[in-house]
């Protein structure tokens, strides 16, 4: 008899086809009377968040040995070692979420969303690598990030690059650093995780693109050294303009250099600086001259940057969702099936108005966005240009505090071996 | 002390400064909790993105089963597909496309259901449909022993309803009509 009832109502329900209403009883709980308990829902815990602290732990741990073999040993198989480590941990085991380059995003986020809350291994683990950055060079590029780490284990026969393309090459990383920060700012999108190229290598699992993108880079990593490091990687543009005020710094030989020439094909990354000739020192009066016009040309750069980056400030908010969301609602079409997002929104009950304020700011922010990356791009264009020109009288051979990414292979092709 | 290396130990200063003033802003208004991702399930429109977004093959979104709400049909509406011929455990009526439900008689005329989580991808249909004709005691969350909690979800990015949010982790799931 139950049964029959049951279905009845069910037939009912089926009649009426309701939307879906969470939470509602329609059949209420049975009283069952052959002692049958009912189950409780099983909620596994997260990872915890001691494991969270130990990553942190990990990470200085990880940089402070990267150091030692760096300043002290001076040990190129140390840091090699130090680079399988941090794939293994911070890679395969931590599955490379969170990362030091990735936590740019989260801190941009927070300084610009009230209401998202930061983690504090988060900012930890964007602040820890700087700090070290700050006073030893670039050891976390060298054996700690296990991004950098799975590129240099592939580097077997490096090519050396002409100068004008890896000038024009490093800009990139400025120009795709400028739009993250702008998409994380706007809580639009975490563009470096979600182009990551090898975190699909890490987790053994993935989407097609992301192996596409990671064995191509690998691929190429096997003769031009390390290429996302050097012209894509937003948080080495961030390490690299820090190292070159570090306090301390890889050098290639421990006392003297002799001019012996030996090290100066060994850096795979083209960062050691050779010495210049006296005689191609300029006068001062041309420096005066070039200074006075890169003076003119860098803020015209920087407006000019800005105009064009303000004027595709609508091309850049399309990728917002909620934008997006506007637009559809905006031009939506009876003809047409209505998407997902316009389900959900219809039935969360919103007003279509209240959602075209929201997009307007949004896309306001954009066109403010838009001037700032734009700006800083001309800005990035007219320094790289200065740096062209500038010609800085060099003796020895030394590393280019910027771009050296501290991984020690030049140590060993140098002779002198002792401290005088 | 030469002028190259004064202007580098002031820009080292700068840089320290600046970091430092940074990192204190952010510590002011950071959590010591390690965020989690979760979806509201009373947000949640079932389009079945859970099912393809997911890094993982076979996502880290499982149908849950709140057993406390469960009015443990003989028809169910999560179990059973629309058109279903008998009201029987042949994989041609069932509306999972998995067959991660288990269905058990309990006593007449009620049956228990169980989410077989190897099997279930998080598409939500089960959920569509017991939300639609019974109780809404089968919901989506994220299993946090299975979720890498990748810094951009990836479900997050490709939901429609904007359903997932970041929590706190000693409060990492989101299921209504939980008892206790």
């Amino acid at each position: 008899m139950k049964r029959i009832f049951t279905h009845i109502v069910l037939l009912v329900f089926l009649l009426i086809q309701t939307v879906s209403v969470n939470a509602v009883e329609r059949f209420p709980k049975p009283d069952f009377e052959s002692g049958y308990e009912t189950p409780s829902t099983i909620m596994p815990d997260p990872r915890s968040e001691a494991l969270a602290i130990l990553d942190v732990f990990v990470l200085i741990a990880a940089l402070a040995i990267t150091r030692w073999f760096v300043l002290k040993k001076r040990s190129r198989r140390g840091v090699f070692w130090m680079s399988i480590f941090s794939i293994a941990y911070f890679g395969f085991f931590r599955k490379g979420c969170v990362c030091a380059v990735g936590s740019i995003q989260n801190v941009v986020l927070a300084l610009f969303n009230p209401e998202y809350s930061i983690p504090i291994t988060v900012i930890l683990f964007f602040a820890i690598p700087i700090v070290f950055t700050l006073f030893y060079g670039r050891t976390f590029c060298a054996g700690v990030c296990p991004l950098g780490a799975i590129q240099d284990i592939f580097l077997f026969k490096p090519i050396s690059l002409k100068p004008w393309l890896l000038k024009v090459l490093g800009l990139i990383p400025f120009l795709y650093l400028g739009i993250s920060i702008l998409y994380a700012a706007t809580a639009t999108d975490f563009v470096i995780c979600r182009y990551d190229p090898f975190v699909g290598i890490f987790r053994l699992d993935g989407t097609f693109m992301m192996f596409v993108l990671g064995g191509a880079l690998i691929l190429i990593g096997v003769f031009v050294a390390r290429p996302y490091c050097r012209f894509l990687c937003p948080y080495g543009v961030i390490l690299n303009l820090v190292s070159r005020v570090s306090k301390k710094h890889l050098t290639i030989t421990p006392s003297a250099c002799i001019q012996c020439k030996l090290c100066e094909d060994s850096c795979p990354f083209d960062a050691i600086e050779k010495p210049v000739p006296a005689k191609e020192r300029e006068d001062s009066k041309t420096a005066v001259n070039r200074m006075i016009r890169l003076a003119v040309i860098i803020p015209l750069l920087v407006l000019a940057g800005g105009f064009v980056g303000s004027q595709f400030h609508e091309n850049l908010a399309r990728v917002n969702p909620t934008v997006q969301l506007a637009q559809e609602i905006m031009n939506f079409d009876d003809s047409q099936p209505e998407s997902f997002e316009v389900t959900a929104f219809r039935s969360a009950g919103r007003s279509a108005d209240d959602l075209y304020k929201e997009a307007a700011a949004i896309v306001q922010q954009f066109y403010i966005g838009g001037w700032v990356l734009g700006g800083f791009i001309g800005l990035t264009f007219g320094l790289t240009l200065a740096s062209l020109s500038i010609f800085r009288y060099r003796e020895d051979y030394e590393p280019n505090k910027g771009t050296c990414l501290s991984c020690a292979r030049c140590v060993d092709y140098c002779p002198v071996k002792e401290e005088l | 002390m030469n002028r190259r290396e004064f202007l580098n130990s002031g820009l080292r200063f700068t840089v320290a400064i600046g970091l430092g003033a940074t990192i204190g802003h952010l510590l002011g208004k950071s959590s010591s909790q390690q965020m989690v991702w979760q979806l509201d399930p009373t947000k949640c429109i079932q389009c079945g993105k859970c099912a393809t977004s997911c890094v993982i093959t076979l996502s880290a979104v499982k149908c849950v089963h709140v057993y406390s709400m469960c009015g443990y049909c003989d028809l169910c509406g999560g179990y059973f597909r629309p058109e279903a011929r008998d009201l029987t455990t042949a994989a041609e009526n069932q509306l999972c496309p998995t067959s991660a439900i288990k269905r058990k008689f309990v006593e007449d005329p009620y049956f228990e259901y169980e989410i077989d989580e190897e099997l279930c991808n998080g598409c939500g249909k089960c959920v569509k449909g017991c939300g639609a004709f019974g109780n809404g005691s089968l919901q989506l969350q994220i299993r946090h022993d299975l979720c890498d909690n990748c810094n951009e979800c990836a479900i997050a990015r490709d939901c429609p309803a904007d359903a997932f949010t970041r929590v706190p982790s000693n409060q990492p799931y989101l299921l209504t009509g939980i008892e206790g």
